[in-house]
């Protein structure tokens, strides 16, 4: 009998946290429709489309290739992120520039993103800073498998 | 002919304000209990970019649900099948007919009763047709064919038919206090004053009675502390086998036995349309002071006032259904044979002994 009243108290509170709840929220929902100003919301919901959540400054995002000051990309063709990328999803070719400073530029530059793990090593990897990945574009998507496959092109942006 | 009209009327409108309320009571969880977990809920449906509040969520639900295929699989029992949904549908909707909405409405020398039926059985005929729908369970479980729909029917009906002996021994202490089955009766009875100032609802009557009532209601509407008989994400129910318009059917069942139930409730245990302290021509206050309406205003309060107790109730069972964890099936039974069962006997002799003192 104890035992059973027990669990009707506790019942009783359960009932209580949810209306706390509700009453809590529902007057926070309320001001918001009468366009007052409030502390906080009445929902932790980020209503995503049209509201988006701050991105951390060290966050990693689609690549971007950076550009030397004529507009040239700032990659050498070293290979080095290639050969770092562990899921195998940069495809490079050289090809010679004239400038002997400069010896090698890449003809083609391809990023399958599709099989990127968005780990970094490619930008951690290059001695040139030529390939960044903070463009702050996370969403991706596409109708076929070619829409993630970025070439230099796209990736100088 | 008028008679047959006015009749007519009666219906029509009692079976929008039933469907309206069951559309909007999905509506209103799927809110109220976005409210209580901190989330905002469905807001997405718009008409022309107008969102307000996703209150065109229900209409885009019903016309995803009529848009559906209707499966019926190979080896169910097609006609069994197509009329399991129907059967617990019609027997909870016609409840409706015996609700009292407010006191009668006198036009000219007219009489008009706000109640499609005012028959002298009605709470008999209201636990009889939600026992019926019991056949609606059964037969959705067995005609399917499928060992676990088979097996969730009959947890629902064993828990249903448990639920069933609570649920009228709860109200015999409402017979006893209000001696009648009829409903307008029993809500008219309600209209007096306790003590002088305490309205004579049954819920100050039969605090106990109203206790086991409304725990045996809730296990009746089949809702999550008593979902045994649907349990949708891990034990699979009894409408497993069924999409589409008749899936939706049984979600409209059980919102609809959600307000009769609400319904059912004020109308025993608060008062029904009484409004504390409102009469046939207006308030009289029993520390003096008088409000006197018109007689069409005081109808309107009264309908008012039952629309704002029923959506009281079904806020208060929605809270209930986002709360609690569900009960294990022992626990269940338990619940129902062992606690409330006897509580209602204990109820009903209590109230018995109270009576033959006061008389």
């Amino acid at each position: 009998m104890i035992k059973a009243i027990g669990y009707f108290i506790e019942i009783i509170k359960g009932a209580l946290i949810t209306i706390r709840h509700f009453v809590v929220n529902m007057h926070f929902h309320v001001m918001k429709l009468l366009h007052i100003r409030t502390k906080r919301k009445g929902a932790v919901t980020i209503q995503y489309p049209e509201e988006r959540k701050e991105i951390a400054t060290r966050h990693r995002s689609l690549h971007r290739l950076m550009k030397r000051d004529n507009g040239q990309p700032r990659c050498v063709a070293c290979m080095l992120c290639a050969t770092v990328c562990p899921s195998e999803c940069i495809y490079i070719e050289a090809a010679e520039d004239p400038d002997p400073e400069i010896q090698k530029y890449p003809s083609t530059f391809i990023i399958d993103i599709s099989r990127c793990c968005f780990c970094g090593f490619c930008v951690e990897a290059c001695p040139e800073d030529a390939i960044r990945m903070d463009t702050e574009q996370l969403d991706f998507s596409g109708y076929d498998r070619t829409k993630f496959v970025y070439d230099l092109e796209k990736l100088l942006g | 002919m008028s008679e047959i009209l006015i009749i007519l009327i009666k219906v029509v409108l009692a079976l929008v304000w039933l469907l309206v309320l069951t559309l909007y009571l999905t509506w209103a969880e799927r809110k109220e209990s976005a409210v209580i977990q901190d989330r905002i809920g469905a807001n997405r449906a718009a008409i022309f970019g107008l969102r307000m509040i996703g209150l065109f969520q229900p209409f885009c639900d019903a016309i995803k649900m009529i848009f559906k295929e209707d499966f019926s699989p190979k080896f169910s029992r097609r006609f069994l099948h197509t009329t399991a949904p129907l059967i617990s549908f019609v027997f909870v909707a016609v409840t409706i007919s015996a609700m009292p909405f407010a006191s009668p409405l006198h036009i000219g020398d007219k009489i008009i009763t706000m109640q499609i039926l005012d028959i002298n059985v009605g709470l008999l005929f209201i636990l009889a047709m939600l026992s019926l729908g019991i056949y609606g369970i059964i037969l959705s479980g067995w005609s399917s064919n499928n060992r676990y729909t088979m097996l969730g029917s009959l947890r629902g009906a064993a828990q249903l038919i448990s639920y069933e002996v609570a649920l009228g021994l709860s109200l015999i202490g409402i017979i006893m206090i209000f001696p009648s089955l009829q409903l307008s009766k029993v809500v008219t009875f309600q209209g007096d004053l306790l003590f002088g100032f305490l309205p004579k609802w049954g819920i100050f009557l039969q605090p106990l009675g109203f206790l086991i009532f409304f725990i045996a209601a809730l296990a009746e509407t089949k809702r999550v502390p008593f979902d045994l008989p649907e349990g949708e994400s891990e034990i699979i129910g009894f409408f497993a086998e069924y999409s589409g318009l008749k899936w939706g059917l049984f979600m409209m069942t059980d919102f609809m036995e959600i307000i009769i139930i609400s319904c059912l409730t004020t109308t025993f245990f608060f008062g029904g349309w009484q409004v504390p302290f409102l009469a046939a021509d207006g308030f009289h206050f029993p520390w003096g002071g008088e409000w006197i309406l018109a007689h069409g205003v005081v109808i309107l309060f009264q309908v008012l006032i039952f629309n704002l107790k029923v959506f009281f109730f079904c806020w208060l069972q929605i809270l209930i259904r986002w709360t609690y964890p569900r009960y294990r099936y022992d626990q269940l039974m338990d619940l129902g044979w062992k606690a409330l069962i006897p509580l209602g006997l204990i109820n009903i002799v209590v109230t018995g002994i109270v009576m033959s003192i006061i008389k």
